[in-house]
């Protein structure tokens, strides 16, 4: 299968090829290949139940493959757990956004990474570093333009559902220092919220950290994907460019209505 | 909130009429609240306050029907000796039950633990120290067993501690052949044991070492919920488990520690009831189980997780010692203790669930 069109010969920065995943009968991913390569954004997309987001969960650490491999910079990588992935430097806005609604924002930004107190209270008495998680959080909601919440100690089940995404990109953004994968950024969103939360992917492009956008939204991704992987039927079908495609070949691709030239040839 | 409208192009032809519409993004509505409103939002936002006032009444209430024999300050002392026990195995009910699971061993768990302490230390006399933290180490064996079933074998914690519920007291009464150790021998052989049980006056109220040492747990306890990580993250986890662990928090790690940890504070507490009532029988502290669940309960911690904390457990075990006690100065009859007790339950969880229907 060809590399993405506008980047050829390149080191993909993350790259998986031949992942396995069954659950009993049902097979969701069925080597199902992966390419990103530096400073993109590659929107993927697929009919419903074409293992989208087990393709996700593998990459993000949440789902431990049954076969293939996974290579970050070239090198090989088993992500065991989410924080494997976190830690190397692959962030994931979950559909669900995985959020703790009882928890405040700041303590939300930094479940699972919190910042410990300089000096023997914080090596002995384990005691958390508030002032500076409340200090970074508000930074990183401001510098993405989300500070419209009246405290940064506000619980999160006091928000809109527009700001907790807002919360949930934002700590991606704020943490993902190659690979920002995001699940149905604005499924649950508002025409202006939506719009937003394109803005943020944008943004987070422009510091150079790729992109994987999980989409139904057909008019968002041809907006602002380098590149379009389409998956069926558990594994990649094909990578299109948006320019030269239109959305109705995307979705007769990714329904099975059309084959695309390189694999039926 | 950057107005998008109308400072960038809008990228999509049905954005256009975006320009003509607010340019307001996520923001909060400030809406007219009536006064019931703003009371729910304050008790979402304040959850020890609910439990707060129910105590400060219920003091007001009894002092003015009782008058100074309730409001005396030994009685007051008195009722805070009378509620150490269950505001120590409530500490180690309010960890559970954060993590949205239920322990209704912790009774069990303490009264085997006091009677592994006797037996070692005064029928077979070994050093105190020594019985002590075999007694320690047996809690902590007891919350294994209950950390391992609820996180390995994957069954709700419910089932999980009302089968170890009676496999901990069975093997109290085996263990000790149903025979209390008296007071005389305990003080004779192992005064260690019955240490917080040592009263200390102050200007005419008195306490004794294990309220104190209850209140020095409740600090920690607090300490640990609000300024360390895995305080946090024992929230996280009743909250919502799948958030949690897709945060990276090891979620069956932090379930199994709780039940550990609840083990331990059970062992402690059966220090504070030997402590309490000097002699070590198997059949003490039956009440211990759901007077605990009360207290964390009446204390405005939530049954399904994510909510509660120490402090309103504390609050809450003394709103029953305030009720127990001030009943049988009024001198009604126990069963009507047992009634009022009962009522307490169903209003704070009514309240508990109508403080959580809080629109955001």
């Amino acid at each position: 299968m060809s590399a993405g069109p506008n980047v050829p010969g390149a080191t993909p920065l993350l790259q998986a090829r031949g992942l396995n995943k069954r659950y009993g009968r049902v097979t969701a991913l069925d080597h199902a290949d992966f390419d990103l390569y530096q400073g993109e954004i590659l929107a993927v997309i697929g009919d419903n139940g074409a293992g989208k987001s087990s393709l996700i969960r593998a990459l993000s650490g949440a789902l431990v493959p049954d076969a293939g491999e996974i290579r970050l910079a070239g090198m090989p990588v088993a992500f065991r757990s989410p924080l494997d992935a976190q830690a190397a430097g692959i962030e994931t806005v979950h559909q669900t956004l995985a959020l703790s609604p009882s928890l405040s924002i700041a303590d939300n930004m930094f479940l699972g990474r919190e910042l410990r107190r300089a000096g023997p209270l914080g090596t002995i008495c384990r005691m958390l570093d508030r002032k500076a998680m409340q200090r970074i959080a508000r930074e990183k909601l401001t510098e993405l333009g989300l500070m419209t919440v009246q405290s940064i100690n506000q619980r999160v089940e006091t928000l809109s559902g527009g700001q907790r995404q807002g919360v949930a990109v934002a700590r991606a953004a704020a943490f993902g220092s190659r690979v920002v994968i995001m699940d149905e950024p604005t499924a649950a969103l508002g025409v202006k919220e939506s719009r937003r939360v394109l803005e943020l992917i944008l943004d987070v492009r422009r510091r150079g950290i790729s992109v994987v956008l999980i989409s139904h939204n057909m008019p968002h991704v041809f907006e602002i994907a380098d590149r379009i992987h389409i998956h069926r039927l558990g594994r990649r079908l094909t990578v299109i460019d948006p320019k030269s495609y239109t959305m109705s070949d995307a979705v007769a691709f990714m329904t099975g209505a059309r084959v695309p030239i390189e694999v039926a040839a | 909130m950057t107005d998008i409208g109308s400072s960038r192009p809008a990228a999509q032809a049905f954005e256009l009429v975006l320009d003509k519409g607010e340019s307001r993004v996520a923001e909060f509505e400030v809406r007219a609240r009536s006064p019931l409103q703003k009371l729910q939002h304050f008790l979402h936002a304040n959850p020890t306050a609910v439990p707060a006032i129910v105590l400060l009444l219920s003091v007001a209430a009894f002092g003015f029907t009782v008058g100074s024999r309730f409001l005396s300050t030994f009685n007051l002392s008195l009722i805070i000796q009378q509620v150490t026990i269950i505001g120590v195995i409530g500490a180690a009910q309010t960890l559970i039950v954060i993590t949205a699971g239920i322990d209704l061993s912790v009774g069990a768990i303490m009264v085997l633990c006091s009677v592994i302490m006797g037996k070692l230390a005064v029928t077979m006399g070994l050093p105190a120290p020594i019985a002590l933290l075999a007694g320690v180490a047996a809690g902590a064996g007891c919350g294994v067993l209950n950390g391992a079933l609820v996180t390995r074998l994957k069954l709700p914690p419910f089932i999980v501690t009302l089968g170890t519920w009676s496999i901990f007291f069975a093997l109290n009464l085996w263990y000790s052949a149903s025979e209390t150790i008296r007071s005389q021998e305990v003080a004779k052989i192992a005064p260690l044991l019955q240490a917080l049980g040592t009263p200390v006056n102050v200007l005419g109220a008195r306490f004794t070492y294990g309220s104190f040492f209850m209140l020095g747990l409740v600090a920690l306890i607090w300490f640990v919920l609000n300024r360390t990580a895995f305080g946090r993250h024992l929230y996280a986890v009743g909250d919502d488990p799948d958030a949690a662990r897709l945060s990276g928090i090891r979620t069956d790690r932090i379930l199994f520690s709780v039940y550990v940890i609840a083990g331990v504070i059970c062992a402690l507490g059966a220090w504070t009831l030997i402590g309490r009532i000097g002699s070590i029988s198997p059949q003490a502290g039956q009440t211990a189980n759901l007077d605990s669940i009360t207290a964390v309960v009446v204390g405005g911690a939530s049954l399904f997780g994510g909510r509660g904390s120490i402090i309103g457990t504390l609050i809450g075990a003394l709103i029953v010692g305030v009720f127990r006690n001030g009943l049988a100065l009024s001198d009604v009859d126990v069963l009507w203790q047992e009634f009022a007790v009962g009522w307490l339950i169903i209003i704070a969880v009514a309240l508990d669930q109508w403080i959580r229907k809080v629109s955001a």
